[in-house]
């Protein structure tokens, strides 16, 4: 199994001015990492948003796809929002989800998507497309497919628990956002 | 008592574009008229509305956020962990139930603590009033261009006309 990063790494090569929201914890880190763009919202709070922003962002630049980089365990802390995501149909709205099934800022407490498939909710709430990927051909082939597609389309991601050696956000968060509207204006 | 047609017109005046929320019957006029008008986007929770609002804001849009105050408490991380240290402004339209101990138990708390709640997070608030709407409107507009963060305007019963005068 790949790690988040190898995955975000497969991903982020494929996007180029896209906007990107990525969710607190390592997955804002590991981003920042791998390519650090002014086109990247990178989440320091608000566990369980990551979804809602992208809507925000979706709903009022229909013009631009936007991606949204989640973890499992804040899909499940911000549940409803695939429901509000389904039932307004951003063709926009790609929502990829890396699932290592913890809490791995915290300490790798489990969640529950070892239970709980994740994309089989967001299939049921009303997202176009969905899809489970392991490999990384499978993960660039799907994500490609989403990117030509209308959504909503919500591609998870399995991924081991390893964390890459990222240090914290290096811009003040309202730099961030100065920085992403203009990027995406 | 203000006519919930007025007060969505003087909104879309100040140049309020996107407008999200979970309802309340005090701000069930609103967002009927909100509907007629097409410019309601339905939230299912307030932390996500105050999140999906922080989205369109960079995505250029005049946020507003409508709740009952219980979503106040429901919100409080969003607004203190997103909004708050990204500057992310968004008008807070917050219905004032349990306003002076009259309203059902479930309400009581928040409708005693909202105001020093308020204060301890550091949001700026005014209670919206018909004799100072003008007012009230104008100064929320400017806080929330010079502040850059959500600023409150408070509604209780009676002030806008709801579904159910």
């Amino acid at each position: 199994m790949q790690s988040r990063a190898q995955a975000m790494a497969a991903l982020l090569e494929l996007l180029a001015d896209q906007p990107v929201i990525i969710c607190n914890g390592f997955p804002s880190r590991e981003a920042q990492k791998l390519a650090d763009r002014p086109t990247h919202f990178y989440m320091i709070g608000s566990m369980g948003n990551a979804a809602a922003i992208g809507l925000g962002v979706a709903l009022s630049k229909p013009s631009k796809k936007v991606i949204v980089f989640d973890g499992d365990g804040n899909v499940l802390m911000g549940m409803g929002t695939l429901a509000t995501v389904g039932a307004l149909r951003p063709k926009n709205f790609i929502h990829v989800v890396f699932d290592n099934e913890v809490y791995g800022s915290t300490g790798n407490q489990p969640t529950i998507s070892n239970v709980v498939q994740l994309e089989k909710v967001a299939k049921a709430a009303g997202y176009v497309a969905v899809e489970r990927v392991l490999d990384r051909e499978d993960l660039v082939y799907e994500f490609k497919d989403m990117l030509k597609n209308d959504g909503p389309a919500m591609l998870l991601v399995k991924v081991n628990e390893f964390v890459e050696d990222a240090g914290r956000i290096a811009l003040e968060p309202p730099a961030i956002t100065a920085r992403f509207m203009k990027a995406i204006e | 008592m203000v006519e919930s047609d007025v007060f969505v017109q003087a909104l879309e005046n100040l140049g309020v574009n996107f407008f999200t929320g979970v309802p309340d019957s005090l701000l069930g006029g609103i967002i009927e008229e909100l509907l007629t008008r097409k410019l309601y986007t339905s939230a299912v929770r307030e932390d996500e509305a105050v999140a999906m609002a922080a989205g369109a804001f960079m995505a250029g849009k005049i946020p507003a956020v409508l709740m009952q105050n219980s979503g106040l408490g429901t919100s409080l991380n969003t607004l203190l962990s997103l909004n708050m240290i990204y500057r992310q402004p968004c008008l807070l339209l917050i219905s004032w139930r349990g306003f002076e101990g009259k309203d059902a138990p479930e309400h009581l708390v928040m409708g005693e603590t909202m105001p020093q709640l308020l204060d301890t997070v550091k949001i700026p608030h005014r209670t919206l009033s018909e004799q100072t709407m003008v007012d009230d409107l104008r100064w929320a507009a400017q806080t929330f261009m010079k502040q850059r963060i959500p600023v409150a305007l408070l509604i209780k019963k009676g002030v806008i006309k709801g579904l159910h005068p």
